[in-house]
């Protein structure tokens, strides 16, 4: 009798799929291993960013939520292009190599357009990281919060205010006053129905007219962090 | 590259001893306890003679040992089996905020599908509950407590003997989980109390897919899975002889061996938790300094994610866990963390290193000579400088001092 030795392989049945957590493998690819073990545009040191001149700064997320992240950035006024971005991060391995590759795309090639820059999604960094467990993609938009934030802190100061862009929160659920930001916290989280979004968020508990457009908006934000549902 | 394994209480390997003496009961034993004919009166002797080992060390009777299939599949057994056949006395279950999720979410289900109402008793900024809070939470509709014996996350053991004691008083029957007790901990049912207690052969060298629920004689329960009728009736399905044969060897090694071994890992232990909180600063405790498990390191370090030191530690061929945040399917922090009074930023690095039979000291001095330099490159790049004194109480930070120089 021979014996049958099961190898420790991603199943090609696996293989680029949306899989179940169970099935997935947290393990990162060596794009994300090489920006987390060493991130590029970071800052190490008090006094780099004492000595540091930005043109803005935005900082989102706190510790007490699992992960903050602080972004300085660097504009070219006359060409309206982003030069160079800087950030710190208190988040887990994919928040900072998503951040880090994200820096590199800014700054690559002499910077990028501000306009360009505020389309980037998340998704976009996760192409370049090559990919990333679908249960880390939360992690990844932290760094893109940030920007926005910074690039926002840059029209601020510049004189530029009517370029500010506010996401504004509207209020979807009238009752327990649950807004469209949760909403989309809850999918970035991993809720998949409105069952999830529910467990999570309250919505609709009590305030039930809203339940059709909660849906709506759980399709949105699926669609735009996570690709369309095959 | 040595790995350096210091998660056993995720699971533990199976001891060399234990496999040996299960490897006959694979193709030369095979037979089925039930069967009449020789091949299956051998196997049931053999079964008979593990659940009298068992039995023995637990000091219970023989017929109140039954074999399942996990330690899950004990205490929901346990839970759901009390549960559903106590509807007539009331829906009432006390349970504690630190509970593995085979207990909480056992709990949720019947608070959800079957209409249990469940209490969680809190604990204090130690991981333990109060004999005095079970009391005043005991209703006479309360139909079980369940209460875990030692805490897999921090490893804080309950004083099991004094709970058991105010649910007897109330003629309330009383679980306890021992998953991470089994083993490590006087498991005698008769000095605990106790009415119903799991144990899970992971966790104690014997294979996966094994556990053992401990049922106190006369106590009545609804069982999980119906069937031949094995295992007294409580949990039917042809019984897995060889995994018997190995929770039963490896209890017997560990209770032949806990006093030496607890010894030899309560120094270890110490030397890793006094090297850490020495050699890295803003670093703590979790859990109780003395009653806790022989093995069991949880430290929470300041500033960073736990699961960006996990990631540095195993690039240097260590295994830990964290119980936070990212590593889990949750984003929440742990929920053992939390009740333990810590606050929201300073439950998301929190480390739990597990020592186990193979550790050694090379393993320990090596953990502490590479975290310093990996707390120091994260906390670099970090944005956030907690202030300690938001985190611990003054007579805590003290104690952190103190518990440095014993060494």
């Amino acid at each position: 009798m021979s014996a049958i030795t099961l190898k420790p392989v991603i199943h090609p049945d696996l293989q680029g799929k949306k899989v179940a957590a169970e099935l997935e493998e947290w393990f990162y690819t060596d794009i994300v291993k090489d920006h987390f073990f060493s991130p590029r545009n970071i800052f190490r040191t008090q006094k780099e960013i004492d000595d540091y001149k930005p043109d803005g700064v935005g900082m989102v997320g706190s510790p007490a939520c699992g992960d903050m992240m602080k972004m300085w950035i660097k504009v070219d006024k006359a060409t309206d292009t982003l030069t160079e971005c800087k950030w710190q991060t208190f988040g887990c391995g994919s928040a900072i190599a998503s951040t880090s590759m994200l820096s590199v795309m800014l700054s690559e090639n002499g910077g990028m357009k501000l306009e360009k820059a505020l389309q980037l999604k998340p998704q976009d960094i996760v192409k370049r990281l090559v990919d990333l467990p679908a249960r880390k993609f939360h992690c990844s938009v932290l760094g893109d919060k940030a920007l926005r934030a910074a690039i926002n802190d840059y029209f601020r100061k510049s004189g530029q205010d009517s370029r500010v862009v506010v996401e504004g929160a509207k209020i979807i659920d009238k009752i327990l006053k649950i807004t469209d930001k949760d909403i989309e916290e809850a999918v970035l989280e991993g809720a998949v129905t409105f069952e999830d979004v529910q467990k999570k968020t309250k919505v609709g508990i009590q305030d039930k007219s809203c339940i059709p457009e909660v849906e709506q908006l759980i399709r949105f934000y699926r669609e735009k962090f996570f690709g369309a549902d095959k | 590259m040595k790995e350096i394994y210091l998660d056993h209480a995720a699971t533990t390997f199976v001891d060399p001893r234990v496999k040996a003496a299960m490897e006959k009961y694979w193709t030369e034993e095979f037979g089925n306890p039930g069967s009449f004919h020789t091949a299956g009166l051998r196997a049931l002797r053999v079964m008979n003679a593990a659940r009298a080992s068992v039995a023995k060390i637990m000091n219970c009777a023989s017929e109140e040992v039954i074999f399942t299939g996990s330690g899950t599949e004990s205490i929901n057994t346990a839970i759901k089996g009390v549960f559903r056949a106590s509807k007539a006395k009331g829906k009432h279950i006390i349970t504690t905020t630190t509970e593995h999720h085979a207990v909480l979410e056992t709990c949720e289900y019947l608070q959800k599908h079957e209409g249990a109402d469940v209490t969680y008793l809190p604990v204090d900024n130690r991981g333990q509950v109060h004999p005095d809070q079970l009391a005043k939470a005991i209703r006479p509709d309360t139909v079980l407590v369940t209460i875990m014996y030692a805490n897999n996350e921090i490893g804080t053991i309950n004083r099991i003997a004094e709970l058991a004691a105010v649910a007897k008083q109330n003629r309330v029957l009383f679980h306890t989980d021992a998953c991470q007790a089994g083993g490590v901990l006087d498991i005698d049912v008769k000095k605990l109390g106790v009415d119903l207690m799991t144990i899970n052969g992971s966790k104690l060298y014997a294979p996966k897919g094994i556990g053992v629920l401990f049922m106190r004689r006369g106590v009545q329960i609804h069982p999980l899975i119906h069937g031949g009728g094995q295992e007294f009736r409580m949990r039917s399905g042809t019984e897995n002889v060889p995994m018997i044969v190995g929770f039963a060897t490896a209890l017997e090694l560990a209770t032949q061996e806990r006093a030496a071994e607890n010894a030899r890992l309560v120094l270890l232990r110490d030397k890793l938790v006094a090297g850490i909180l020495k050699s890295v600063p803003k670093t703590f405790l979790n859990g109780h300094p003395t009653e806790r498990l022989a093995n069991n390191a949880n430290i929470s370090f300041m500033d960073i994610e736990g699961e960006a030191l996990l990631l540095y530690m195993n690039e240097h061929g260590i295994c830990a866990s964290t119980g936070s945040a990212c590593t889990s399917k949750s984003l929440d922090p742990s929920h053992v963390i939390l009740a333990l009074g810590l606050p929201y930023e300073a439950s998301h690095g929190s480390i739990r290193f597990t020592l186990g039979k193979y550790t050694t000291e090379e393993d320990v001095n090596k953990v502490i000579e590479v975290l310093p330099e990996i707390v120091l490159t994260l906390r670099k790049i970090s944005p956030v400088n907690i202030d300690m004194k938001d985190v611990l109480p003054q007579e805590r930070l003290q104690e952190k001092v103190q518990e440095v120089k014993i060494k």
